[in-house]
């Protein structure tokens, strides 16, 4: 029996030091939806996107993605989530492609197709030069070639937009739109919140860790 | 697992490839201090010969702390070791490649270091076998428990310091026995006092190896 | 109340063979031993004694322990006092290292206690690493602490009687040497805990380091046991013969129960540090009656 649900959360919370990052945060997200998670700076977005990829955990709540346990199973939801972090995740002295055949050979994935991806977001010329070389929009879209390499069933975007471009931002909306004709559940949590709002069937509002909105990204009030 | 020990070997060996200038320069580091320490001796050529393994290893150990700490500084970058565990990888399979290739290093180092120990305190040897055999074992020590520790210290304040303050202590049987091996195989060993430093040594890498590696998932993991 | 009652019963148990019973002998009335073995009451007193004050430590809640730490320090001061009067006042001196070798009624409790404080520590982490209860690591904090300050001791004490019997402060007696390498090691950890600032990562990566630190304590004490045994012919501070054992065993309870008190105090200082440090429980999870 398949779940209805791609990501199903009840009473997230988690706390840096004397702040609660996150405060009873509860989600249903249904498969191959675009959701977009928006809420001032601070509002608790990236600690939500890194606790739902399960690069940290909850203090509190529960969660269900994909069907898998959010603390149990941490590593079964790793198999088919990707986020794409304020952190790129990239290895400055490596090049473009050896970053990527880093992240395909620790998947087990073949090294093959890696040249496709590079040209989809548009680094295809810069292939084999360092990353270090690199201008914060290059980083940003090698970022995402690291996402779409994984081929994963949910994708977090945390900030997809930040220093990119105007091209940038059409590679934004068109790889959206192609993760979802594939069946990808997609959550991008934005400022950029007229763009995001376009792309996007449901909408979340979070503000100092609390969810005080939630439902069509059409009638979102604050979008 | 042995997948992604494969594929994070290449990757460590790759970084190495990639900062080998940064390498050269902890050699350079490791054979400054071993003419440091015949300073702090004096031109007295006998006692630097019997003390020629203990300072090879005290120049060993400094520079360690330099290749240890320099191998996670790619990692906490942008988070690169946070990216790999998150596609996923099992952590015990990331230790394992790094220890391996910092261990590479070391060892590589400590070979480096043999024949500017055998100029500056006329300490050579013709058994290198044994010699090779003893630096292996002994860099091994200080990799394992140097990994687990240069992981935690990477992301906390003072990092510089805090990584000889933990690691230096812990290794002492390490040294000791590297010490004593390497002593043995220069000045000789009559009583045959050698087989007994190995298997401490092999002993220690063998409790090391496997308690870091088991322990590291919680280190890395929040 | 309920929980600390067994180690009542235990510290009870261990006080009557390790004191009364103890003393008594000591003057030659053995109407209190119960008809029972020299070697049996040594067993009951050190093993009710130790296990009481152990249970004792970790039944009390680790924040409400004022009470329960003032009773051990009472004790302490009352085993320590007579301790040092049967040591210092009623023992005769030793044969060949004379006055010197009373430094023993205290080296030697020091040691066992040192020794207990790491273990107990490294418990504490492999607890906390299991149960992730944060009321074990304030204890851990508190048993590395209490357990540096008394392998310092050590260190001094064992200086203290190198010099006038040997001549060096320092005589690389592989006891002494391996406490000193074990005093490095957690003062280290402490140093860790200081430089960590997320209460949650100085909790983890404290009690892998005190794992790895404690698996290391019997290798480096055979290493350096091998490595001195090639040049040192000379006795080390240790042993001590049958007549002195009154003042050794009531100094070793008075020095056990100090350290538990100082634990206690510590992990309750930790515990209230951490409450500080963490975000106060929101209110929803209040009503959940989930615990931080």
């Amino acid at each position: 029996m398949q779940d209805t649900l791609a990501i199903d959360a009840q009473n997230l919370a988690r706390r840096y030091g004397r702040r609660w990052a996150l405060a009873d945060v509860s989600l249903r997200i249904p498969h191959g939806r675009v959701v977009m998670v928006a809420g001032r700076n601070g509002s608790g977005k990236s600690t939500l996107f890194r606790i739902l990829s399960t690069a940290i955990r909850p203090d509190h709540g529960s969660a269900s993605v994909l069907g898998f346990d959010l603390v149990k199973q941490r590593y079964d939801i790793r198999k088919d989530v990707a986020l794409l972090s304020h952190y790129s995740y990239l290895y400055e002295s490596l090049t473009a492609a050896e970053n990527l055949q880093v992240t395909a050979s620790h998947r087990g994935m073949s090294t093959k197709g890696l040249q496709e991806i590079l040209d989809r977001v548009g680094l295809g010329h810069r292939a084999n030069d360092a990353v270090h070389t690199f201008s914060a929009g290059m980083r940003k879209r090698l970022s995402f070639a690291r996402v779409l390499l994984q081929q994963p069933r949910i994708v977090l975007l945390d900030e997809p937009y930040g220093q990119l471009d105007p091209e940038g931002f059409a590679l934004v909306d068109e790889v959206v739109h192609e993760l979802v004709s594939f069946g990808v559940t997609v959550l991008i949590a934005t400022h950029q919140l007229e763009r995001g709002g376009r792309l996007a069937d449901d909408a979340y509002v979070l503000e100092q860790g609390r969810l005080i909105w939630s439902g069509d990204a059409k009638e979102c009030p604050s979008c | 697992m042995s997948l992604v020990l494969a594929a994070a070997l290449r990757k460590e060996l790759l970084l190495q490839w990639k900062t080998r200038t940064q390498f050269m320069a902890v050699f350079v580091f490791g054979a400054t201090s071993l003419l440091l320490f015949s300073f702090a001796v004096g031109p007295n050529s006998e006692a630097l010969r019997l003390y020629s393994a203990g300072f090879l290893w005290l120049g060993l150990l400094l520079s360690s702390t330099l290749t240890l700490a320099e191998s996670y500084h790619a990692e906490m970058e942008n988070r690169a070791l946070e990216g790999l565990l998150l596609l996923p990888s099992d952590p015990r399979a990331l230790y394992y490649g790094k220890a391996i290739a910092n261990w590479f290093q070391l060892a590589l180092l400590g070979v480096g270091l043999v024949p500017v120990m055998v100029v500056l305190y006329d300490a050579g040897t013709t058994d290198l076998l044994r010699l090779l055999a003893i630096i292996l074992l002994g860099t091994a020590g200080l990799s394992a428990p140097g990994t687990l520790y240069a992981a935690m210290t990477s992301q906390a304040r003072a990092k510089q310091t805090l990584l000889p303050l933990l690691l230096f202590p812990l290794i002492v049987p390490a040294l000791l026995a590297s010490v004593k091996a390497t002593s043995l195989v220069i000045l000789g060993d009559p009583m045959h006092q050698l087989p007994s430093w190995i298997s401490l040594l092999t002993a220690f890498d063998a409790i090391y190896w496997s308690l870091c590696g088991l322990l590291f998932g919680r280190v890395v993991e929040e | 109340m309920r929980k600390t009652a067994p180690s009542a019963i235990l510290l009870a148990i261990g006080a009557y063979f390790g004191f009364v019973v103890a003393v008594a002998q000591f003057h030659g009335i053995s109407a209190f031993s119960l008809g029972l073995p020299s070697g049996v009451i040594a067993t009951l007193a050190a093993g009710c004694g130790v296990a009481g004050a152990i249970w004792f430590l970790f039944a009390n809640d680790e924040v409400d322990s004022w009470v329960p730490s003032q009773v051990m320090i009472a004790l302490a001061l009352l085993c320590l006092l007579t301790g040092s009067y049967y040591g210092l006042f009623v023992a005769p001196p030793e044969q060949f290292m004379g006055e010197v070798q009373r430094i023993m009624y205290v080296h030697v409790p020091t040691a066992w206690n040192a020794l207990l404080a790491m273990t107990l520590a490294f418990a504490c982490a492999v607890i906390f690493l299991f149960r992730g209860d944060y009321k074990w690591d304030s204890r851990m904090e508190g048993a590395i602490e209490t357990g540096v300050v008394l392998a310092f001791l050590l260190c001094c004490q064992g200086a203290i009687w190198a010099k006038p019997t040997w001549g060096v402060w320092w005589d690389w007696d592989p006891r002494l040497t391996t406490t000193a390498v074990l005093l490095f090691a957690f003062l280290g950890i402490l140093a860790l805990r200081k430089f960590v600032e997320d209460p949650a990562r100085r909790a983890i990566w404290s009690a892998v380091a005190t794992i790895i630190a404690y698996v290391d304590v019997p290798i480096v004490y055979f290493s350096v046991r091998w490595w001195n045994s090639l040049h040192q012919q000379q006795s080390s501070p240790g042993t001590v013969s049958k007549q002195f054992w009154l003042p050794l065993r009531l100094n070793a309870f008075g020095i056990l129960f100090l350290m538990v008190a100082f634990i206690m105090l510590r992990a309750r200082l930790a515990s209230l540090r951490l409450k500080s440090e963490m975000a106060p429980p929101l209110p929803e999870m209040a009503e959940l009656g989930e615990a931080v």
